[in-house]
């Protein structure tokens, strides 16, 4: 630890020189180095100073219409303006918990309505300021409370490979030990499984379990009904927990249910899970960080204090919640009418997706671009992993100026007319120039 | 088994205890004095008016990108934010060396600058640090250091009950006679709860300790605007401590004084020696956000962003702020003088010295008590009140219920 010097004397105030150097005082935080930057934001930082008009950006997290941008639901535009204009909106504190509406329905979107587990009255439902503040306080909760640990510390399992900041969020939580399990096989250009099993099986007892519900990031290769089936008799025969990860719920067929399967299979069988839930995709609301996290228990004498103990954990993060996005996406989730409405505009984005798959990989084949592109069909959502290496997708950076992530991975949304073409040729020159 | 079977249920926080007691309650002329935020003379919540008129702007502007805001927030309301706090012309802005994070209202912005500190001040990883809060002080205060790793969180000597005012021999002593480096949270204005704020003397002499000793200010400011019903002058002691060179956080909470309670618009405000350490600051900051939150709502922060920008609209946030602030200064004195007509025993005139939302009555916990069960007039065990929750209608019976307790109780 640096010692400061200073004098003992008495401050004089004229000594205090305007650019704040008081005294001679070292700068408390003289010691604190730069951060290095998370790889996307370099990328980012990297796209924006390449001057070539031809570049393009594919490793955003937003969803991007055929003009390049992101965009508001028309029934949210609505919803907005009618919230906007409400005499009876009350400007209090929320709850630590959010609004009622919210976690009522953000739950049964997650858990289906008749779920016996909402019957039962053994969910708790959280609303959080986004998808990372949902993760975060699924942390806190587990270290703090898991498996009557005062201080448990893992182990937590994350896929290979994964969200880049999961890792560094359990950690936050102080949660240190965080592993992986295989996932993606670039050989398969898919799940595999046999892999998962193993690496599932050989994990300390009670060892925490990240799984991707639907939409993995950045892969976007997702775990068959049978999959499922197999992981979960293994997870239970193992007493591992299971954090299910819910963030573009929608996005991959445009069926809420169909995307939630995982979740409510879980459930279905007994078992108690987290899990977190994002609404920034599904209701193009980037800006108003709506997330939920949703505990599933054994059973239901424990639903006040897990939930007391987590809106004690929330006050320490963020106190309350912020209302504006929730208010959106109840009042959509709450009327039969709008649901419908939210339902068609969402499947314009998932099938917009799913064409700009079935072009891609036509583009690919067309060009005689080695490897099998099928998986860019089979799979859904935002994310496909190219399969391309970590040479090649510099070289697609550094010579093409197009941006994919370190993984291989890429935001089909961020695809369109103009730049598909360019696009699919500086894949298949990737693949096909020696490096 | 559950995994989560141990989970032992947690106290209730004390101030939602006692709304949900008042809203039980049937009496009819019931009074909640317990509340934290702003109330009408009707009683009721107030969305401002300029907060209104901004909101209808922005649902209807199409130029509005619907992305993820930046991990840090929005630039226009954070730069525009720490102006505010250090003023339009300040020195250190200036100079660059400013700079903020937009937070999940002041509790996210007291979490962020707790953790960084908690990471990166007086070595590294240092949970040892003393962290002294006032006492008393906002309940929340102490499990937001704790819980971002802070061992030890203690109370500095600040409510002279005695006196029903400042102890400042007692908070200087403190200073004193801490550690070196020890973390200090200062009240900006309108100390919560006892609203007793040090004068600009005291304040100078608190400064001077702190320079000579090392210690780092964390301000939490909830209140600008909301005190004397002037932004500058709240600002004093913020301002007064930057021109004394101290680098420092600064926790604010556009909560109260834009009455946005529900869209958590928070800022932290950091003053560095220069732009290379501000730099460095802001990118360990990032990620810190980047695993807490990761990107802030956007809409609270708009709304303040817009109206701070524009000189129409800043002018009639400045107006809204006053009316608020004037309803509870007029409250203050009416009870005051009322107290006195009735020939209340004891001194009134810390309710008109006081100032901000919150005053301490000095009322005793069995006088508290006295006046939730037999006169259903709701207020914290210290004996805080919320002087929002006193309109024209209910001063009456108020300062009646007072006298009787004062007199029948001991």
């Amino acid at each position: 630890m640096k010692t400061m010097k200073r004098p003992d004397s008495k401050l004089n105030e004229t000594e205090v020189k305007q650019n704040g150097d008081a005294g001679g005082h070292l700068s408390v935080f003289t010691n604190v180095h730069t951060a290095a930057g998370s790889p996307e934001k370099r990328l980012l930082s990297a796209f924006k100073k390449d001057t070539n008009p031809g570049k393009a950006y594919l490793a955003g997290r937003e969803y991007y219409s055929e003009d390049g941008k992101t965009f508001e639901l028309r029934l949210v535009r609505r919803i907005k303006q009618q919230l906007s204009a409400d005499p009876t909106t009350r400007p209090e504190y929320p709850s630590p918990l959010g609004l009622t509406e919210f976690t009522r329905r953000a739950t049964e979107v997650a858990l289906g309505k008749s779920s016996r587990a909402i019957v039962e009255e053994r969910v708790l439902g959280v609303q959080t300021p986004g998808f990372t503040a949902a993760v975060r306080l699924g942390a806190e909760l587990l270290r703090n409370w898991y498996d009557h640990c005062a201080a448990w510390c893992g182990p937590v399992y994350l896929s290979s490979p994964c969200d880049d900041s999961l890792a560094g969020i359990f950690q936050a939580a102080g949660i240190q030990d965080i592993r992986e399990y295989y996932y993606w096989d670039d050989q398969q250009r898919g799940v595999c499984l046999d892999k998962l099993l193993e690496d599932l099986e050989k994990a300390p007892e009670r060892s925490v379990v990240v799984l991707s519900a639907s939409a993995h990031y950045p892969t976007g290769a997702d775990l068959s009904h049978n999959q499922w089936a197999v992981i979960t008799e293994l997870i239970m025969r193992r007493r591992h927990f299971p954090f299910l990860l819910l963030p573009p719920q929608a996005l991959c067929y445009g069926n809420v249910e169909r995307e939630a399967w995982p979740v409510q299979y879980c459930a279905s069988q007994g078992m108690e899970l987290l899990c977190a839930q994002s609404f920034s995709h599904c209701f193009g609301l980037y800006g108003e960080a709506v997330g939920h996290l949703l505990c599933v228990l054994k059973q239901n004498s424990l639903l006040l204090s897990v939930q007391s103990q987590a809106a004690t954990i929330v006050k320490s993060l963020w106190a309350q919640p912020s209302a504006g996005g929730a208010n959106i996406v109840a009042t959509v989730l709450s009327n039969p009418a709008h649901v419908v409405e939210w339902k068609e505009e969402v499947k314009h984005i998932v099938e917009r997706c799913m064409l700009i798959r079935e072009l891609l990989r036509e583009r690919l084949r067309l060009l005689g671009a080695p490897g099998c592109w099928n998986h860019l069909t089979q799979q859904s959502g935002l994310y496909c992993n190219t399969g391309l290496s970590e040479d090649q997708v510099e070289f697609l950076s550094q010579r093409r100026h197009v941006y994919l992530l370190p993984s291989g991975c890429l935001n089909v949304s961020a695809i369109n007319g103009r730049n598909l073409d360019y696009i699919a040729e500086s894949i298949h020159r990737a693949l096909t120039t020696s490096l | 088994m559950s995994v989560f079977g141990e989970v032992a249920l947690a106290a209730p926080v004390a101030v939602f205890k006692l709304s949900q007691d008042f809203n039980n309650d049937q009496f009819p002329n019931k009074v909640n004095l317990g509340v934290g935020a702003y109330r009408t003379d009707e009683g009721k919540p107030w969305v401002l008016p300029v907060v209104k008129k901004v909101e209808k702007v922005i649902v209807h502007d199409d130029s509005l990108n619907h992305e993820y805001l930046p991990i840090l927030g929005l630039p226009e309301f954070r730069s525009s934010a720490s102006k505010i706090a250090l003023g339009e012309d300040s020195p250190a802005i200036q100079e660059n060396r400013v700079g903020a994070v937009q937070c999940l209202g002041g509790t996210g912005a007291l979490k962020m600058g707790a953790e960084f500190l908690r990471r990166f001040y007086n070595g590294n990883n240092n949970t040892k640090t003393p962290v002294y809060v006032s006492s008393p002080t906002w309940e929340n205060h102490n499990a937001v250091f704790a819980n971002a790793g802070f061992d030890d969180v203690r109370p500095y000597k600040y409510w002279d009950a005695t006196n029903r005012g400042l102890d400042l021999a007692g908070f200087l002593g403190d200073l004193e006679s801490c550690p070196a480096h020890s973390i200090f949270v200062l009240h900006a204005c309108a100390h919560n709860p006892t609203g007793t704020d040090p004068t600009q003397e005291q304040w100078q002499l608190i400064a001077e300790v702190m320079m000579r000793r090392q210690l780092f200010v964390f301000f939490d400011s909830a209140y600008q605007g909301f005190a004397s019903g002037n932004l500058d002058k709240d600002a004093w002691a913020v301002r007064y401590f930057v021109s004394m060179g101290f680098e420092m956080f600064c926790a604010q909470s556009f909560s109260k004084n834009f009455g946005l309670y529900n869209e958590r618009v928070g800022n932290l405000t950091i003053v560095a020696r220069d732009a290379d350490n501000l730099k460095r600051v802001l990118s360990q900051m990032e990620k810190i956000v980047r695993t807490t939150w990761s990107n802030p709502p956007s809409q609270g922060a708009r709304i303040v962003a817009v109206t701070l920008t524009s000189p129409e609209l800043f002018s009639q946030w400045k107006d809204n702020v006053k009316t608020m602030a004037n309803r509870v200064l007029l409250m203050r004195a009416q009870l005051k003088a009322k107290l006195q007509a009735l020939g209340t025993a004891g001194t009134w005139d810390h309710i008109t010295e006081q100032i901000g939302m919150f005053s301490f009555t000095g009322l005793n916990p069995k006088q508290v008590e006295y006046m939730v069960k037999e006169r259903h007039i709701y207020l914290m065990a210290s004996g805080r009140i919320n002087m929002c929750g006193l309109t024209s209608k209910n001063i009456d019976y108020v300062a009646q219920s007072i006298h009787e307790t004062v007199t029948n109780v001991q």
